[in-house]
């Protein structure tokens, strides 16, 4: 654990350092590269807000609606068989879609159940073994302007 | 494919609030929603620019390519259409790396470098190539090494062992790896067969 939590918080500094004497060496004009490259950075920001807005408003809909718990309640026969609590399901089902839903029933789950059950360790897994699907498609498309997702969406 | 998924979520959820009687809550969402999304483009400018700032340092010292050179047996599996020593190879790597580390931070514009070397490849064209579709069908899957914001919450609720789920997480993320690069080859043989891209 110990470890762990050494590397998650030098990695970063190290990085940086690594880049910054590499390109000192090599004689690269160091701060001018980094305002260049950081100017792309608000250009990409603001041609992703249309597409996070239209697939976030639908998300939105769909959840508050009440049509994401009924699919749910549709699918969960069909995965408590394959040994799934039927706790985790909503959480199985919503990872994929929406990152700050799924991040809420961890947090729910694992002050209801203890983080050390099989539930609060399964249901971290599930948070922590995948990314939120939609929102990856949505950012890496929109971010280059592709409009088709062609089989990407089926893929995943 | 999108259009559809888009339109259908929205309807379905506009008949559901009809029926259900939720329809207060669907236009408060509405705009929750398109809030919540102008706020994360907002958010992801600080990122944007400093990672992507720093990794034009280290596309002008020559590091990416040495990264990407790095990677090259591998990667000449995964992305037989990318040139060998191209800097997209760079950006895929460490976009990897800080996804395994869990840093999403530093990887959202590493991936978004990535996509866009990419799309030079192919030419600024409009639908996405064999290589940027295995490129996001890994990142969805993304092996992960330390689940950071998992292990914070188990902190917070005093769990005995917060690093414990690190090996399920690992195993499961790797097998969601795996089966992504394996679905992601049969439907490009499939395309090929039917001729199409």
């Amino acid at each position: 654990m110990y470890v762990i939590q050494f590397l998650s918080l030098w990695l970063i500094p190290m990085v940086i350092a690594c880049i910054l004497l590499h390109a000192t060496y090599k004689r690269v004009p160091t701060y001018e590269a980094f305002v260049e490259g950081g100017k792309e950075g608000i250009q990409i920001a603001f041609s992703l807000i249309p597409y996070l807005v239209g697939m976030l408003v639908a998300v939105s809909v769909f959840r508050a609606s009440g049509a994401l718990d009924f699919f749910i309640s549709y699918i969960k026969p069909f995965i408590v068989p394959l040994g799934l609590p039927s706790e985790v399901v909503p959480l199985a089902i919503i990872r994929p879609i929406s990152g700050t839903a799924s991040l809420g029933i961890v947090t729910d789950l694992i002050a209801t159940y203890g983080p050390d059950s099989f539930i609060g360790r399964l249901a971290s897994t599930i948070q922590g073994s995948t990314e939120t699907t939609l929102y990856v498609l949505t950012v890496y498309f929109g971010a280059v302007g592709i409009r088709k997702m062609g089989d990407a969406l089926k893929v995943v | 494919m999108v259009n559809f998924i888009w339109v259908a979520l929205l309807l379905i959820g506009l008949v559901f609030a009809g029926i259900n009687g939720t329809m207060k809550d669907v236009n408060e969402a509405m705009f929750q929603g398109a809030k919540e999304a102008v706020t994360i483009s907002i958010g992801l400018i600080s990122v944007l620019v400093f990672w992507l700032g720093l990794m034009k340092i280290a596309e002008q010292s020559g590091l990416l390519s040495f990264f990407a050179h790095l990677f090259r047996p591998i990667a000449k599996k995964i992305f037989p259409e990318v040139p060998s020593d191209h800097p997209a190879l760079g950006y895929i790597l460490s976009n990897m790396v800080a996804n395994m580390f869990g840093l999403g931070n530093a990887a959202t514009p590493l991936g978004i470098k990535a996509m866009e070397q990419l799309k030079k490849l192919n030419g600024q064209k409009e639908e996405p190539s064999r290589s940027m579709i295995t490129f996001v069908a890994l990142n969805t899957a993304s092996v992960t090494l330390i689940p950071a914001t998992v292990i914070s919450i188990r902190m917070t609720y005093h769990s005995a062992s917060p690093g414990e789920i690190i090996g399920t997480t690992f195993v499961a993320s790797l097998i969601a790896t795996i089966s992504a690069i394996m679905i992601d080859r049969a439907f490009y043989i499939r395309r090929r067969k039917k001729g199409g891209m």
